[in-house]
């Protein structure tokens, strides 16, 4: 007869079996066997959190810069309920995570017992799909379908719902059976036929551009390479969603940056005017759209996602493309390789007009700032942190705010899995848990949160596992004493009622530093900006960068809400220049 | 122009919206139907009647009948997103227009009177296979299947003869000869 094991003995087993290394997690009265437990199994580290918030971040900030499934154990009531956030963050954003949660023993499950909620039907919307687990026996399948289905198609967070009695409970244990298909749902669905027709468009194209989201990320490395291949092949202009940036490098002259409400000028006029767009695992959402019925309005539309709802769920397209990233583009440039003869040459040449045409854009410079020698400039801080840090392999993560688009905007990434930032959810305080999740992915790898003073606020309390584990990440606030984001909406639609958007008593970052036992660093001045941040990065062990940054600094440019991408706000330098214009107007 | 204080962009034109019926084939499993009802309820989708059962008890498959109207966009969203949830196993959708299904409700009407006001009752039901499931001197109990809109003429037509209390499923569905829903 074949050995029983419990519960909690086939939690590990499962987590063995799926080559799972590292667990976030905080326990707790519904999961202390499952704790209990973890002493056996030495090739499995947990990391124990200070908020199951953070054990989510930290979770996801790892599965995003390694590809592998985040994992995350909680206990039940608020543990669970804490989670919620972290899975909501994931679920928008894509991102692989499998969580365990604690639940009272079934036979107490209803009765409102102490640290009861319902964690299944809480989750139910913000998870891919969640189980409560009533039957032991049932146990290492879920486990096992978890997590092929947090890892194939789309990927997301899953929770399994484990009660106590359960964890005790002893029986068999069952490995992970062969490819089974989930209810017939298959995720590459497209033909040679779609593949052709894509080509043919590509080579009438005269105003192309190739839009490229998270799902280049998602689908791994070898989609990167393909996409690099393909805008090679046809000398395409191509920008990128917040969550796509790194697929293509960031200082490539074919790059046009990223597009979208804090777009740059080009990237988001080439959208407006394009004759040809091509979306490469993006979603069409409503930061980059701008408004709907002006979006894009002279192209044809192409989609390529592995998700057949993000189809036509926004924006209708002319051709959509169903499947797989990696294995769409290659079958494309194959193709494109195939027809070579003569192609790929008529086709720039095709485009030369149109490549003027974004040079003239360009020239407006729309990431334009002016700099000052007595405070430090918010995008000068983030443009000093790239220059000092771009020749080593740097993980960049980053909270919700201006200070998040001043990095996706001024900071340049050549590689795939480095950006890790909250786009579809925007939760502010998840810059910190994530960098301690890349940390662990990447010992020896430089992690940096770029952050804003009240977000980082929000999980400030990890810094506390980051000096436990001896987690080197450096904490780089641009520290402007208020909500910046809200500030600058406040300021732009709501007639600069600061409401509530001021942070007073900011704690003194320094002293905080101190008391987490990391150093700290503070700079108020640019002289010595380029010096501090030397000394953080040379600092082998955790730090908090407190950069004091010009408070009224807004983020431009921006498309303002309602508007399409051709009617921008640009930066101070036009706004002086349309100012002067007006006052000269007036006098004749 | 007025300017917009929001950060997101103000409704633009709408199209025109159609009632379409869904039949959703799912695992018969805890919390499926909230899983379904959730996604319409979470995503802003409208129901406008449901219906429920297992249909294969061997391979534990129910069957979910759900009506709802929607632009052809959203009618689009609604069927992908359904076929996304993991114990769905197929979603067939169609338009109530659409001559190559039926779909049939069921409804019980209680009618309290002196007789010859239930003859009237049943009188009034005899288009609808009306069934009487339970009778008094004083009352009954009339089954009768009908279309939604046909029921809701009866359940007017009957108040002033003396009906009390109506019981009404979700709608049903069938295509017409020998094919099934693909």
């Amino acid at each position: 007869m074949p050995k029983l094991l419990t519960g909690a003995e086939i939690v590990f087993k499962c987590l063995e079996d799926q080559k799972v290394e590292h667990i976030f997690g905080y326990p707790g009265g519904a999961v202390l066997p499952i704790y209990d437990e973890l002493k056996n199994h030495p090739s499995i580290k947990h990391i124990l959190v200070r908020h199951e918030q953070g054990a989510g971040h930290a979770a996801e900030g790892y599965a995003r810069s390694s590809g592998k499934p985040g994992v995350v154990l909680v206990t039940s009531g608020p543990g669970a309920t804490n989670v919620v956030t972290a899975l909501t963050d994931a679920y928008m954003d894509s991102v692989p995570l499998v969580c365990i949660s604690g639940q009272v023993p079934t036979h107490l499950i209803g009765t409102d017992a102490f640290q009861e909620c319902d964690t299944t039907g809480i989750t139910r919307p913000c998870t891919k799909h969640n189980w409560l687990v009533k039957d032991i026996n049932d146990l290492s399948k879920v486990i096992h379908e978890a997590f092929r289905v947090a890892t194939t198609g789309r990927p997301g967070p899953v929770l399994i719902d484990i009660p106590k009695d359960i964890q005790f409970a002893k029986t068999k244990y069952k490995k992970p059976n062969k490819e089974k298909s989930l209810n017939g749902k298959s995720h590459n669905k497209f033909s040679q036929d779609q593949i052709d027709e894509l080509v043919k468009l590509l080579s009438k194209a005269k105003k192309p551009i190739i839009y490229s989201g998270g799902g280049v990320i998602n689908s791994g490395p070898k989609a990167s390479q393909a996409l690099r291949e393909f805008v090679e092949l046809t000398g395409f202009p191509i920008t990128s969603t917040l969550q796509g940036l790194g697929a293509y490098p960031g200082d490539d002259n074919q790059f046009l940056g990223m597009l979208g409400m804090h777009g740059t000028y080009e990237a988001n006029n080439a959208m407006h005017d394009c004759d040809l767009l091509i979306n490469i695992g993006a979603r069409f959402d409503d930061r980059i759209t701008g408004k709907i019925d002006e979006f894009s309005p002279n192209s044809k539309k192409v989609h390529i996602d592995i998700d057949p709802s993000s189809i036509n769920k926004i924006i209708k397209v002319d051709l959509a493309i169903v499947g797989d990233v990696t294995s769409v583009i290659s079958k494309i440039n194959k193709k494109i390789a195939k027809r070579k003869n003569g192609h790929s040459k008529s086709n720039k040449s095709n485009i030369a007009k149109w490549w003027e045409q974004i040079e003239k854009w360009r020239e407006k410079d729309s990431l334009n700032f002016i700099n000052s020698d007595e405070s430090i400039k918010p995008q000068h801080a983030v443009q000093r942190l790239y220059e000092l840090t771009k020749n080593k392999d740097t993980y960049v993560t980053t909270e919700v705010g201006q200070h998040q688009m001043w990095a996706a905007q001024h900071y340049k990434f050549n590689k795939p899995n480095r950006w890790m930032t909250s786009g579809g959810l925007g939760t502010m305080g998840y810059g910190l848990p994530a960098a301690v999740g890349v940390q662990i992915a990447h010992p020896e790898k430089l992690v940096i949160d770029i952050a804003g003073e009240a977000s980082v606020l929000m999980t400030m309390q990890e810094m506390s596992t980051a000096v436990q584990y001896n987690l080197p990440i450096k904490i780089f606030i641009l520290n402007n004493q208020y909500m910046g984001m809200v500030r600058q909406w406040q300021e732009l639609l709501h007639e600069k009622n600061y409401s509530e958007s001021y942070s007073e008593a900011l704690p003194d970052f320094m002293k905080m530093a101190e008391a987490y036992g990391c150093k700290g660093i503070k700079a108020d001045r640019p002289s010595e900006l380029d010096d501090k941040i030397q000394e953080m990065i040379d600092y082998d062990g955790p730090v908090i960068f407190d950069c004091h940054v010009d408070p009224n600094e807004n983020c431009f440019p921006m498309i303002p809400s309602g508007k399409p991408h051709n009617q921008m706000i640009l930066g101070p330098n036009e706004q002086e220049e349309n100012k002067i214009k007006g006052k000269g107007k007036a006098l004749v | 122009m007025p300017k917009s204080k929001s950060a997101y962009s103000v409704p633009t034109k709408k199209q025109k919206s159609d009632t379409y019926i869904f039949v959703v084939w799912v695992d018969n499993e805890a919390g499926v139907l909230a899983r379904v009802v959730g996604l319409f309820s979470g995503r802003g989708y409208n129901i406008e009647s449901l219906a429920v059962a297992e249909v294969d008890a061997v391979k534990n498959i129910s069957r979910i009948t759900i009506v709802t109207t929607g632009t052809p966009q959203v009618i689009d969203q609604i069927r992908l997103q359904l076929t996304k949830l993991v114990p769905v196993h197929k979603v067939a959708e169609f338009k109530r227009e659409d001559k190559d299904v039926i779909f049939k409700e069921m409804a019980l009407f209680k009618v309290v009177g002196k007789r010859n006001k239930i003859e009237k009752c049943l009188n009034a039901c005899k288009k609808f296979n009306p069934v009487i499931l339970d009778e008094t001197k004083s009352s009954a109990v009339i089954q009768i299947t009908a279309l939604r809109r046909e029921i809701d003429v009866m359940n007017k037509k009957l108040k002033p003869l003396g009906l009390i209390s109506t019981s009404r499923t979700g709608a049903v569905a069938m295509t017409r000869g020998a094919k099934i829903f693909n």
